[in-house]
């Protein structure tokens, strides 16, 4: 489904490189856990993945079900499937949640050539998805991220994921600032997601979430390249020893 | 990046893909000879069947008007205006003043249909865009009012028809054309015309004065409370014509009305200008509503054409515990110089001025208001949201004073700006002035530009740019498009989406 060759990429600003020869393979149906240290440029793949344009690809080719999306812009990715769990979800003053559920449903429903949803279906959609989240309807009528805890703008994040239905799910960090019992209902509702047609892109630095939602397949990025992949065991060796030891086998 | 280019030919395009309203309409018309003069105010009354003294007025204030000079304060800049290159009256030949809907020619009809003003009554009370509306209601926690609107349709200088006014009568509403009511009403007229903005005002309103041709009259007389929302609905089409309209609303004790006003022109490389004066009285415990939606043509991609549009807008809270309320969505016209005003002359009354300002383009706004607290207790409040795109240039300006009597004077002014682009400016010049030591006058004001992170966060979830961006500028103007009823904010969100087309960059 996913397959990153020979990625570079800089900072359009200063030229910085960041990601530097990355390879990876996801398949469809697979979880696949991305782990490294902090500023090894994990966010930074994913914001390159979803097409931020703070970032220019220098060599090397993205292919998402065989096909190149480097030249796609943002919305032409997420029409495409690909949907990105920010680490740092953006606030939207003025704009009311369930509006912007509504318009992201209702752009991606058009991009793909069929009608808006109606309301009472929206509503019901976003009901449910809400209610799996536990999540109270009456906060879906404030403003987007708008003064949302740590928390709560993560439980938005896989609210949106689960309306908009993507193939490619990339999650960044989702489970920082979570506490315990909302990092169970967040992982319930990443594990209700699972399909055969559907990939996972886990980002984080610790193991504890892939307890809740155990991975395929663990890669570990350090410097902007994949030094290492394994099964779900190197993540718990990773818990156990730490980076130290893969990065020194590494260099 | 070609991201430079790509901004440069889509900001080229916007003049012609945008601007919806930018036909024109072949239709016989009835008009002055060029230029202005004493004649040609004679000829004006004279078709308007006035009274002797209207055109007196009339002549007054020309003659007063050949005195003064053009005001150069604003931040605006265009070539001096030839006032003998101008029409001063334009008028559809069929109609030769208000009529009832069955009379008025067809070609006409279908101009306000073809515009979305619907001017079948039956057609209004069935409501168009109720069901957007609802949908909103729905997903947020926006509270819009509903109801049926009458409204009051101007073409060039003349009202071609005005709906409901069998129904608002019984209610004891007058709403007429202002030429009807110098006719019918000449007392209620004498009384209040010019009493708000003096014939001596300001450059504009003195050239108003003289040669105003059209516009709307309400009167709600004491305790009534208008059943439907009352609206005018401009539209220049006539070429090298000026229109100059005059509105006059009076609210008497207790009596409350919310009137909208609705406006556009034909696409055309000539400048068009556009000098109206509305005038609002309220009395004891009235209060007066008004929403303005101006979308006239706001010139092409080069600046070229477009509409000057100065108005004196003024309300004058001259009860005590009256109210009124300026709500405005700008999104049109080259030139933009208007600065609705509330008088706080009674005691306990207050006054709003919620705006949005949209420019794009080269297009040049200098808009705000005044708040002029003479009363005791009285409060205003000023709510202001420019958006800057493209080349444009966007002002606020406005002036909060307490006199020495306006014991207790409360202002809150909020002043938002947002940038698009890196090629458009905002400005905000306040000025602030308390004679009396008890005034409380709170000011902020921030300017932001569309954060790239937000853009990027909003495109990611399959919006595309530009509906990204009318995103998050509607959510920055959600205060002040709350405060329209319900129709208008839905129209008013579609339309500042539409003159933000072409702005990305
Ligand atoms: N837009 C940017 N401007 C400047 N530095 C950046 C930018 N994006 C990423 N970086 C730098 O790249 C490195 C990787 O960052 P990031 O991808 O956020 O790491 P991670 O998510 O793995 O912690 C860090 O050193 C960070 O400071
Ligand atoms: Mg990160």
């Amino acid at each position: 489904m996913l397959e990153i060759r020979n990625l570079h990429a800089r900072i359009v600003d200063d030229g910085t490189e960041i990601i530097r020869g990355l390879n990876l393979t996801v398949k469809a149906g697979e979880v696949a856990a991305i782990m490294g240290p902090n500023g090894s440029g994990k966010s930074t793949l994913s914001y390159i993945l979803a097409g931020r344009e703070d970032y220019e690809v220098t060599e090397g080719d993205i292919l998402y079900n065989g096909q190149s999306i480097l030249e796609m812009d943002p919305a032409e990715r997420a029409t495409s499937g690909i949907f990105l769990a920010f680490q740092y979800p953006m606030e939207i003053p003025g704009v009311a949640t369930m509006e912007f559920l509504k318009v992201a449903m209702n752009e991606q429903r058009k991009a793909r050539g069929e009608e808006p949803l109606k309301i009472p279906e929206f509503l019901k959609r976003v009901k449910e998805a809400a209610a799996s989240l536990s999540m109270e309807m009456a906060m879906l009528k404030r403003p987007l991220n708008v003064g949302f805890s740590g928390g709560e703008k993560k439980r938005a994040e896989i609210l949106q994921m689960k309306l908009l239905e993507p193939k490619l799910c990339v999650l960044d960090e989702t489970d920082s600032g979570l506490d315990i019992d909302a990092l169970k209902i967040v992982s319930d509702g990443v594990n209700a997601l699972r399909a055969p047609d559907r990939a996972f892109l886990v980002i984080t630095h610790y193991q504890r979430l892939l307890e809740h939602i155990v991975p395929d397949t663990v890669h570990v990025l350090y410097k902007g390249q994949v030094i290492k992949s394994g099964d779900k065991s190197l993540a718990l060796d990773l818990e156990a020893n730490g980076y130290a030891g893969v990065i020194g086998e590494a260099a | 990046m070609p991201a430079v280019q790509d901004t440069i030919d889509r900001v080229r395009k916007i003049d012609v893909d945008q601007y919806k309203y930018g036909f024109q309409t072949e239709i016989a018309m009835d008009k002055a000879p060029k230029g202005l003069s004493e004649d040609i105010i004679r000829f004006i009354s004279a078709k308007k069947d006035e009274p002797s003294w209207m055109l007196e007025w009339r002549l007054e204030a020309y003659r007063r008007w050949l005195t003064l000079d053009e005001p150069t304060w604003a931040r605006v800049h265009y070539p001096k205006i030839d006032f003998q290159d101008i029409y001063f009256y334009a008028a559809p030949k069929s109609t030769p003043g208000p009529t009832s809907l069955s009379d008025v020619d067809p070609e006409l009809l279908k101009v306000y249909e073809k515009l979305g003003i619907p001017l079948r009554e039956q057609e209004i009370l069935a409501g168009v865009q109720k069901t957007d509306a609802s949908e909103l209601e729905e997903v947020s926690d926006n509270v819009y009012k509903s109801g049926r609107v009458a409204v009051d349709a101007v073409f060039d200088s003349v009202s071609v028809v005005t709906t409901f006014k069998k129904e608002l009568a019984q209610a004891g509403v007058i709403f007429c054309s202002i030429s009807e009511a110098i006719r019918e009403h000449p007392e209620l007229v004498k009384k209040y015309l010019g009493s708000v903005v003096p014939t001596s005002d300001n450059y504009y309103a003195t050239l108003n004065s003289a040669v105003f041709t059209d516009g709307s009259f309400v009167f709600v007389p004491k305790g009534v409370r208008c059943p439907m929302e009352l609206s005018t609905y401009f539209r220049m089409n006539e070429k090298n014509t000026g229109q100059f309209e005059r509105t006059l609303i009076i609210a008497e004790e207790g009596a409350y009305v919310s009137y909208l006003e609705g406006c556009t022109a034909p696409q055309r490389d000539e400048n068009q200008l556009h000098a109206a004066v509305v005038e609002l009285v309220a009395l004891d415990d009235a209060e007066i509503k008004y929403s303005t939606v101006q979308n006239w043509y706001p010139g092409d991609a080069e600046g070229k054409g477009g509409i000057y549009n100065f108005v004196t807008k003024r309300g004058d809270c001259r009860g005590d515990r009256s109210k009124i309320s300026w709500t405005q969505v700008e999104t049109g016209s080259a030139i933009t110089w208007k600065y609705p005003s509330c008088i706080l002359r009674g005691d306990d009354s207050s006054g709003e001025f919620y705006s949005i300002a949209v420019s794009n383009g080269y297009q040049q706004v200098d808009s705000g208001t005044k708040m002029i607290h003479l009363g005791k207790n009285t409060s205003s409040r000023i709510i202001s949201k420019g958006i800057a795109a493209g080349f444009s240039q966007n002002t606020y300006r406005g002036q909060v004073s307490a006199h020495r009597k306006a014991t207790n004077a409360r202002n809150f002014t909020n002043c938002d700006s947002l940038l698009i682009g890196d090629q458009c400016g905002a400005h905000t010049v306040p000025y602030m002035e308390a004679k009396n030591s008890t005034a409380q006058f709170e000011h902020e004001a921030t300017t932001s530009k569309i954060s790239e992170d937000q853009k990027f966060y909003v495109m990611q979830r399959g919006i595309p740019e530009e509906e990204a961006i009318a995103l998050i500028v509607n959510g920055f103007v959600k205060d002040v498009i709350q405060q329209l009823p319900m129709e208008f904010a839905v129209e008013a969100q579609k339309l500042i989406g539409i003159s933000l087309e072409g702005s990305v960059g």
